[in-house]
């Protein structure tokens, strides 16, 4: 890995830093050094900023672009040089999407789906997190082993007995057969494990003696002091239910099952149906992505957590 | 709520005996005041709390990964969709097609293309900002956070039509600037040398948010007092960074890396929804390559056979970064 040469001396104080070079002196924080703060430190300072702005810009500019675009006539659309600001907003393409494809259809498609797999993790992953942090069982090592095998099988493997499985059990085209196979994941298992670790034992011991049975102190003491981790599974699972895209194109043939990503893809790999609808597929876009955009900026804390909780334990 | 409870608790009884193994404890329901819970409960709880995970994983996870193994010794076609079990063995026939498959061994140079220029790119360019972020300013950080991860969080199908416009030839944007400043733009898409490259930018973009939020987090699992101890004996800019953040963020980086291949070597939302493998043959994967022959061909052994050499490929590099990053110092 780069970050693990040895060699080359320390540049300079006053050299760019840059985020392809991370040798560069921006990885320690000029302030709180043992260097008496400078305006290097302040110009570093700057420099840092406006290299992260020029980033930020790269990361949003195909969400601005999008966004805008969906306002855009046709011929601001196809405008050379390209337009960023639409000439003249309209509504024409959300017609034409609406018109053209059933996206409140789609959209309950998604949404029940999404909202049945949460569900489901909710509750199974917490109590098997729960049993793992916090029940002494034979076989408890073997069971987190098994998480954790899981945690690293790649889903691809799984697609062709997944889908003759479903066509045996009569499952494809139904909510069944698109959420099971997603209905307790393994990631979830470990990113409960992580925070049922974090109640102290005392407490469920006091319940225990109580006579409380392991069920209620499972749902009547522990979730309740889980409730951010919760939140953050919810999250999660969500988006990553929303955003599916593989399992639903094989689960579906018939497009009244389709979820939004689904139709949409659908409709966009068909020459013949998307020639010359951009703008359409530029509204379709902003519809998947502007919900979760929403939810990912109100509560973002929740997703980095979950992210750093799973990834660094 | 409350019925859920009572039935969950309720059914305990029935379903422990099963589970317990030897030396079966009474069951549960009896009450323990003022001792410890006798292991047996625990031990039976712990069983029932796993059953719900077990059932599924046996169903929609232990029983396919078999199944795609027995599969790729077959000649399991589309008849067998409906008649799983009168698919005929054909021995080891499926692999050694594969080998001599000119299509399957472009997918799998392709994948490798992919995998080898997009992870160190991906980490790099993720620690790079997670560095930035977490050291380089002390103002506006999560605004910034915020900005790199947001392409994480959305539909790779909405990005994909984004970005095959971004990119289009005709009236795509970099198209329409590069004609601003006099200059014609390839036909990224279109063009069997520069449709992979394009690929693996997009993915770059859309992944970098995940490597740097777990870089993030390793950086800031590194405490402070170390670093004092480290300035106040001396130790140069440099030195702590060699010194101090490398070898501490040694567990971050393992595990960026080898979640970041493992997912690349899976790559096939990108091909599929902005190239279909095109242009010839040029941006095929090997995920890409089973997709079709299962499910547009229906050749479920053939590809079977496919998804087996893949994993067998992912779990050898995964074994060898474990092997070669990890933490040797000890």
């Amino acid at each position: 890995m780069s970050a693990a040469r040895t060699t080359s001396p320390p540049p300079p104080p006053s050299a760019p830093a840059g985020p392809v070079d991370p040798k560069g002196p921006s990885w320690s924080d000029p302030g709180s050094g043992t260097a008496p703060k400078s305006g290097g430190g302040r110009l570093r300072k700057s420099g840092v900023y406006a290299l992260l702005s020029i980033g930020l810009l790269v990361m949003a500019a195909p969400f601005l672009w999008m966004g805008l675009s969906s306002f855009k006539t046709d011929r601001d659309l196809t405008a050379s040089p390209p337009v960023w600001i639409p000439s003249e907003w309209t509504l024409e393409h959300f017609d034409e999407l609406l018109d053209r494809l059933d996206v409140p259809l789609y959209f309950f498609n998604s949404l029940t789906v999404a909202v049945l797999v949460t569900a489901s993790n909710l509750v199974f992953c917490s109590m098997l997190g729960y049993a793992l942090a916090k029940l002494r069982f034979g076989g408890r090592n073997k069971i987190f082993a098994l998480v954790l095998g899981a945690l690293m099988v790649p889903g691809n493997l799984m697609l062709l007995p997944l889908f003759v499985l479903m066509s045996k059990l009569q499952l494809i085209d139904s909510y069944a057969g698109l959420m099971l196979p997603f209905a307790a994941q393994a990631f979830g298992v470990f990113l409960m494990r992580q925070f049922m670790q974090s109640i102290p034992d005392e407490l469920l011991e006091a319940a225990r003696i109580d006579g409380a049975r392991e069920w209620y102190i499972f749902w009547r003491i522990a979730m309740p002091l889980v409730k951010p981790a919760l939140a953050t599974l919810s999250i999660l699972i969500f988006l990553g239910s929303w955003n599916n895209f593989v399992w639903p194109l094989i689960a579906t043939n018939d497009p009244e099952k389709y979820t939004l990503p689904v139709a949409l893809a659908t409709f966009a790999t068909d020459p013949n149906q998307s020639a010359g609808s951009n703008g359409m597929l530029m509204v379709g876009s902003l519809l998947i992505i502007l919900p979760v955009l929403l939810v990912f900026i109100v509560l973002q804390r929740h997703f980095t957590q979950g992210l750093a909780t799973t990834g660094m334990k | 709520m409350s019925t859920t409870t009572e039935s969950a608790a309720g059914a305990a009884p029935d379903a422990a005996p099963a589970k317990t193994g030897p030396g079966a404890h009474p069951p549960a329901g009896r009450r323990n005041r003022g001792k410890r819970q006798p292991v047996a409960v625990q031990h039976m709880a712990g069983w029932l709390f796993s059953t719900p995970f077990l059932v599924l994983f046996a169903v929609f996870m232990a029983l396919p990964i078999v199944a795609t193994l027995v599969m790729s010794f077959t000649d399991f076609g589309l008849r067998n969709v409906t008649d799983p079990l009168s698919a005929e063995f054909i021995g080891l026939e499926n692999y050694t097609k594969l080998f001599g498959d000119e299509k399957f061994l472009k997918a799998l140079f392709n994948t490798a293309y992919f995998v080898v220029v997009g992870v160190p790119l991906t980490v790099g360019l993720g620690l790079g900002v997670a560095v930035l972020l977490n050291n380089g300013i002390d103002r506006a950080r999560t605004f910034f956070r915020v900005g790199f991860y947001a392409p994480v969080v959305t539909s790779i199908v909405a990005i994909a039509v984004v970005w095959r416009f971004v990119l289009d030839p005709s009236d795509g944007l970099i198209a329409g600037l590069a004609s601003e400043v006099g200059l014609t733009s390839p036909d990224f898409l279109g063009s069997e040398a520069l449709a992979m490259p394009s690929l693996i930018v997009m993915a770059v973009w859309r992944n970098l948010g995940t490597v740097m939020v777990l870089f993030i987090a390793g950086l800031q699992a590194i405490p402070p007092d170390v670093r004092e101890a480290a300035r106040l004996d001396g130790a140069s800019t440099w030195q702590e960074f060699r010194r101090i953040t490398v070898p501490l963020l040694r567990p971050t980086m393992l595990y960026t890396t080898v979640i970041t291949t493992i997912g690349y070597l899976n790559v096939f939302e990108e091909p599929f929804v902005m190239t279909q493998g095109g242009p010839s043959d040029s941006t095929l994967t090997v995920s890409l390559a089973m997709y079709r022959e299962g499910f547009n061909f229906f050749h479920m052994g053939y590809a079977s056979a496919m998804a087996y050499v893949l994993f067998v490929v992912i779990m050898a590099i995964t074994v060898l970064q474990l092997r070669l990053l990890k933490d040797n110092t000890k």
